[in-house]
């Protein structure tokens, strides 16, 4: 057997020396859990490596240097012309070298796609809940990672010193002169003395090619290492829990997936950089200070900042013989700060208000967190509001709108259509939570119309499969704190809620958690109907339903209610939304409706709370 | 004479009589005409006749919005002393005769036909001189330094028309075009007399060896291949962007879709 | 891998055995390393535990037909990465053109082997390999208490034994003896830049210096420059190839028609309806020059800060918030135009010390 003989010799040569044979067996035997949003990270992940490949290739050619030089190479246009070192050097690699520009173009499609593909997975990783414990590290470090590659992409296209990055350059150091008090030292150290210098180019070099990546590669590592260690999250779903994880052995399924996924990720570069021409820098022309085009944007990823520059009023102070320039130093500081501060603190802030301090691995549907989403989608649209603002002349340009316009329209959209994105969110993330249970409870609609003996026309409906129901209903709500006011009969305030502070957090927990009970229990009473029906709306001994199947729970759910009822205790907590389904409802059921009609008989008294 | 009348019954007598005729014409018509139809290669000089017919053009087609003497009036500008190479640009891009009211008159299909334009131009000049039409040679993009002519550009035109004449937008809805479709008379003319929000460079600023220069980098320019692949039009990185989100991200969430899509058995329903 | 091949045989069993009964062992038994590394043996003997991965896909005839969908695509992207070897070859660069087909060839090629290896490996993955769903526990993360324990008293006797707790004289003097070294490499740093001073307060425009034209480097008569709604960029002479003079030197000078320069356009530094503006942008330095002739404004093209040209280019629009500085401007003997002098004021951005 050719695999035993290999095992033997190779395997054989290294188990001797380091003793693998346990601890690789593990590994090879690590269940990876599968769903297409947990391969985003891959995507930054393999533009990583792709990155570092093609940069090293760059770098046996790229001069960083802004001695001038007068240029005789074979881009004719520019042939007599006056440029730096390392614009000369960028124009050899890209009509001088064979597969220089081939290489040229993937290692910056590969950056706009390493940053695209971290905001892609920041998202999914926001909007799963996948930030909670035990994993709020592995978050930070990946906050971190965008902001390493946020500066790494700036550093990097500003290194060809071409009239478009050298733009974006003079503006870096027009917001860093803006700060107050150590502005223009920082400035004149960054640059080594005024605008722009001698030693801005290899200065970027070096930070470029060598103290960013090395500080990315060491936390993608320790990113990696920790996911490994904890085991990845799981979707909801049949079987999963907190307690285990379901999907495939990382040998061979999980390599051969995600080997497939890298040549899926280089075979996209390539198309993009056989196709796309990006940063074609011999048409903007060397940089000069004197010169600029129309429709300069850095690269998007730093676009947000760009609009929030634009879309600033002029505000500054003079006092003292001394300038703030809140115009420039706000806008570059605070909204992206707010937003990084936030999004660090959030699994903190989250577990102070739910008071959730348990371990988390089973991921939530988005819908299922219906404040978090809201808040995020809110977040998302104030970062998009920003983002577009910094492309406002080329919108205007090409979409017919007046300039002026676009910056105004901005200015109050940011507040305004954040508030709006939040309202609507919420209330789609209710009604889809109001739709999944209606499902569990009814089933899925099935188009076939049957006339009942007594005349009436009824559809049918087809329970939904094991596998669907546990996905739907196997959420496990956090532990509601008590209401604001709520307190045991001898007037001792529940825990964590006594004091200002206490109060505030109830009312945040309340808002964080308002969300529709979604469980696999049958007996849930919905506020249908009026006198004469049970509380669903059917005169009693109907079935409009097909049956659904006896005590059916879902694999996955926690027996619904049970940590929020014994801390509501006797206070029955204001704090449910309509509908009978809120958290504050003393829903113990459990599947106790066991008879054909489902919910007709569970001990539910038809009234709502 | 014996020779011509035995052959009169030739079959190609008839042919040969024709022929003949035709060769007397021409020749009594040339020798009758006279040689003072030199074609000339510089601009057409205004005669008397063109600039009657110039004016009738402008009465029919100008007039309305810049009064029958050109003087202007409360919609449009006074043309008096915009001279010749004024008209030229904004006849033959088609923005005049413009056709409604707006922020910025666009380029359109030319009404005028080349004839009529040079014929209103010759018109307009003579009211009161002003920048004239520029020769052919002084146009000629291969007589231009492309090099310089990409300093020049980037100094003085990029600003508003993006660094390789692509284009950009101005204030209240003006924009300065893109540079696309403009022939190099039309691109030597608007640097001259400076239409709409178009700043003047008129030929002591910018000389015409300086014009020039620019119109090879222009001409140059918009025709140079796209070595790295489709040029996304040239905007920069917004455009850039717009395909790392909606071709690249996409093209691999679809790969990730593949990937991991469950094998085989169909569900029992969704 | 199956767990009952030819080195699974317990010693002694001949493959047709008789049954039962003690029998004896003939020969040596077979040496340790002739059973797998790998096979799941019961100790008692013969056992073997069962498969956890199904050896095979469930449709073997779907799979054969799936691995030669694989074997071609492979075979395409073998092709393929020879081509863009070829191509590397065969393919100059050095022109334009040249470098067109080039990279057409070699990232064609590229992209086509890369698509092959993905497409291909991705239809093994889905149908050749069989579907499987494993389950596997996970253990609570935090460790046993014992084990907490256990590491907090080794970590205590450590600490003890380390005196570093029970003497502060020898922590705190070893905090201190680190602390300036572990400072020092941010006093390294002090040379990296000069001080700013007053470099920012000033431009190197002086009194007689002359206004040259970007990149043509004459100089300018306002005979020459007198067309109402022109305007240019400007330098000064001596400084053509000194990017940090120009960063904060260059100027646009305007031609208004006489009347329409107002307040607070500084009269007396214009020369015959001329103007000379900062072409820094006060907002963060980009050059500024985007005139609009029909509205005399002067748009930024970064950020859209607007300045109003004839009324000493103040802000109208957008974040600047300080007008644009202008320039003194005479003329000299010969008639070209000169500054005056320095601008009266900072140019670009704000900053702290601006005053």
């Amino acid at each position: 057997m050719a695999i035993d003989r290999a095992l033997e010799g190779v395997g054989g040569f290294l188990d001797d020396r380091f003793r693998g044979a346990k601890g690789f067996r593990t590994l090879f035997k690590k269940i990876f859990p599968d769903h297409w949003t947990f391969l985003l990270g891959e995507i930054a992940l393999y533009s990583f490596i792709i990155l570092l490949l093609t940069g090293t290739f760059l770098t046996f050619w790229f001069q960083p240097s802004m001695t001038q030089v007068v240029y005789h190479g074979s881009y004719t246009h520019l042939d007599g012309v006056r440029m730096s070192e390392a614009y000369a050097s960028t124009l050899h690699i890209s009509f001088d070298v064979r597969g220089g520009l081939l290489m040229r173009q993937i290692h910056h499609w590969a950056a706009d796609l390493f940053m695209a593909a971290i905001f892609a997975h920041m998202l999914r990783i926001f909007f799963t809940g996948a930030y909670r414990k035990p994993r709020e590290v592995n978050w930070l470090i990946g906050i971190v990672l965008l902001t390493l590659g946020m500066l790494e992409g700036l550093f990097g296209y500003s290194l060809p010193d071409d009239l478009l990055s050298g733009a974006g350059l003079r503006i870096l150091e027009g917001v860093i002169q803006s700060i107050p008090v150590v502005g223009t030292y920082l400035a004149f150290f960054l640059f080594g003395g005024a605008f722009p210098g001698n030693d801005i180019i290899p200065r970027l070099y070096i930070l470029h090619v060598l103290l960013i990546p090395g500080l990315i590669l060491a936390l993608i590592t320790a990113h990696l290492f920790i996911m490994f260690h904890q085991k990845h999250t799981q979707m909801p779903g049949k079987g999963r829990t907190d307690q285990n994880v379901v999907g495939a052995p990382m040998y061979p399924y999980f390599m051969a997936k995600t080997g497939a996924f890298f040549f899926f990720t280089f075979a996209a570069l390539a198309l993009a950089s056989t196709f796309a021409q990006i940063n074609p820098v011999w048409l903007y022309g060397p940089y000069t200070p004197v010169a600029m085009s129309a429709g300069s944007q850095p690269d998007f990823y730093m676009g947000m900042l760009e609009g929030a520059l634009r879309v600033m009023v002029p505000w500054e102070w003079n006092v003292a013989g001394h300038t703030f320039s809140f115009n420039v130093f706000v806008p570059a500081l605070l909204p992206l700060g707010v937003i990084f501060t936030g999004a660090a603190l959030w699994p903190f802030i989250e577990q102070w208000i739910t008071g959730d301090k348990r371990e988390h691995h089973v991921n939530d549907r988005p819908r299922n967190a219906p404040t978090r989403t809201a808040i995020g989608i809110a977040v998302i649209t104030f970062y998009g509001v920003l983002w577009l603002e910094g492309a406002n002349d080329v919108i205007a340009d090409h979409l017919d709108i007046a300039l002026y316009t676009t910056t105004r329209i901005a200015q109050v959209s940011m507040f305004v259509a954040p508030v709006v994105a939040y309202i609507l969110t919420k209330r789609i993330c209710l009604g889809l939570q109001r739709k999944d249970q209606h499902l569990i409870e009814h089933g899925v609609e099935t188009g076939i119309i049957r006339q009942l003996p007594s005349g009436e026309f009824i559809e049918v409906t087809h329970p939904l499969s094991e596998e669907e129901r546990a996905k739907l209903g196997s959420i496990t709500p956090p532990p509601s704190l008590p209401a604001p006011d709520s307190a045991d009969h001898n007037g001792i305030p529940a825990p964590g809620s006594h004091g200002a502070i206490g109060k505030v957090r109830a009312r945040l927990n309340s808002i964080l958690t308002e969300s529709i009970e979604v469980t696999g229990s049958n007996g849930h009473g919905n506020g249908h109907g009026g006198p004469g029906t049970d509380g669903n709306g059917h005169a009693p001994g109907e079935h409009e339903h097909a049956a659904v199947p006896a005590g059916a729970v879902p694999a996955g759910a926690v027996p619904a209610g049970g940590s929020q009822e014994a801390s509501l205790g006797a206070g029955e907590a204001g704090s449910s939304s309509d509908d009978g389904g809120g958290s504050g409802d003393g829903a113990g059921h459990d599947g106790s409706g066991d008879e054909d009609s489902g919910y007709r008989d569970s001990g539910y008294d038809g009234t709502d709370n | 004479m014996r020779w011509i009348t035995a052959r009169r019954r030739h079959p190609a007598a008839g042919y040969a009589i024709v022929a003949l005729m035709l060769v007397a014409i021409a020749v009594g018509y040339a020798a009758l005409t006279g040689a003072d139809s030199s074609a000339s290669a510089s601009a057409p000089s205004a005669g008397q006749q063109q600039i009657a017919k110039g004016q009738e053009i402008f009465a029919r087609n100008c007039a309305t919005c810049h009064g029958l003497e050109a003087q202007g009036t409360a919609v449009a500008p006074s043309l008096i002393g915009v001279g010749a190479a004024a008209v030229d640009f904004q006849v033959s891009t088609g923005r005049m005769p413009a056709k409604e009211p707006g922020p910025e008159n666009p380029r359109k299909p030319p009404e005028l036909s080349t004839a009529e334009t040079l014929d209103v131009a010759g018109y307009v000049a003579s009211l009161a001189g002003g920048p004239a039409i520029p020769s052919a040679e002084a146009v000629n993009p291969a007589a231009g330094s492309v090099a310089v002519g990409q300093q020049l550009f980037i100094a003085n035109c990029a600003q508003c028309h993006n660094f390789v004449g692509a284009g950009g937008a101005l204030t209240y809805g003006k924009y300065a075009p893109a540079l696309t479709q403009a022939t190099p008379t039309q691109i030597y003319e608007a640097m001259l007399t400076g239409p709409e929000a178009m700043p003047v460079f008129n030929d002591t600023t910018l000389t015409p060896e300086n014009k020039r220069d620019i119109i090879a980098y222009v001409v140059q320019t918009r025709s140079e291949p796209n070595p790295g692949g489709f040029s996304l039009g040239r905007v920069g990185p917004v455009t850039e962007g717009l395909v790392a989100f909606l071709g690249l991200l996409l093209f691999m969430v679809l790969a990730a879709l593949w990937i991991t899509a469950k094998q085989g058995k169909p569900e029992e329903h969704e | 891998m199956s767990e009952t091949n030819g080195h699974g045989e317990l010693p002694g069993d001949a493959p047709d055995a008789e049954p039962a009964g003690p029998h004896r062992v003939i020969g040596t038994p077979p040496p340790a390393e002739a059973r797998t590394l790998l096979g799941d043996r019961e100790p008692d003997g013969g056992k073997v535990a069962p498969r956890e991965l199904p050896a095979d896909p469930a449709d073997l005839r779907k799979a054969k037909a799936a691995e030669r969908l694989v074997a071609a695509l492979f075979i395409l992207a073998m092709l393929a990465g020879i081509g863009f070897i070829a191509a590397y070859i065969g393919l100059p660069a050095g022109s334009m053109d040249a470098v067109l087909r080039s990279n057409l060839a070699l990232g064609g090629s590229m992209s086509v082997a890369f698509l092959g290896l993905a497409f291909g490996a991705t239809i093994w993955v889905r149908h050749l390999m069989p579907d499987v769903e494993l389950t596997e526990a996970r253990k609570p993360l935090a460790s046993p208490a014992a084990d907490r324990a256990a590491f907090a008293e080794t970590f205590a006797e450590g600490a003890d034994a380390s005196q570093f707790v029970k003497r502060p004289l020898l922590r705190r003097t070893l905090i201190a003896a680190t602390l300036p070294i572990a400072v020092a490499p941010i006093v390294l740093l002090r040379d990296m830049g000069p001080l700013p001073g007053t470099s920012l307060r000033h431009t190197v425009w002086r009194n007689g210096v002359r206004l040259m034209e970007d990149v043509t480097y004459t100089p300018i008569r306002p005979a020459d420059f007198s067309s109402p709604g022109g305007m240019i960029t400007v330098i000064p002479e001596g400084y053509e190839y000194d990017d940090d003079a120009l960063a904060k030197a260059a100027t646009i000078i305007i031609k208004f028609r006489p009347g329409q320069l107002q307040p607070p356009t500084v009269l007396n530094w214009t020369v015959d309806g001329i103007v000379a503006y900062s072409k820094i942008c006060t907002h963060v330095g980009c050059p500024v020059s985007l005139y609009e002739q029909t509205t005399h404004h002067i748009l930024c093209p970064c950020h859209q800060s607007t300045f109003n040209a004839p009324k000493g280019a103040e802000v109208v629009f957008g974040p600047a918030a300080r007008p644009l500085p202008q320039l003194p401007i005479t003329t000299d003997a010969e008639g070209y135009l000169v500054a005056s002098s320095d601008y009266h004021e900072p140019v670009g951005p704000s900053f702290w010390e601006r005053g």
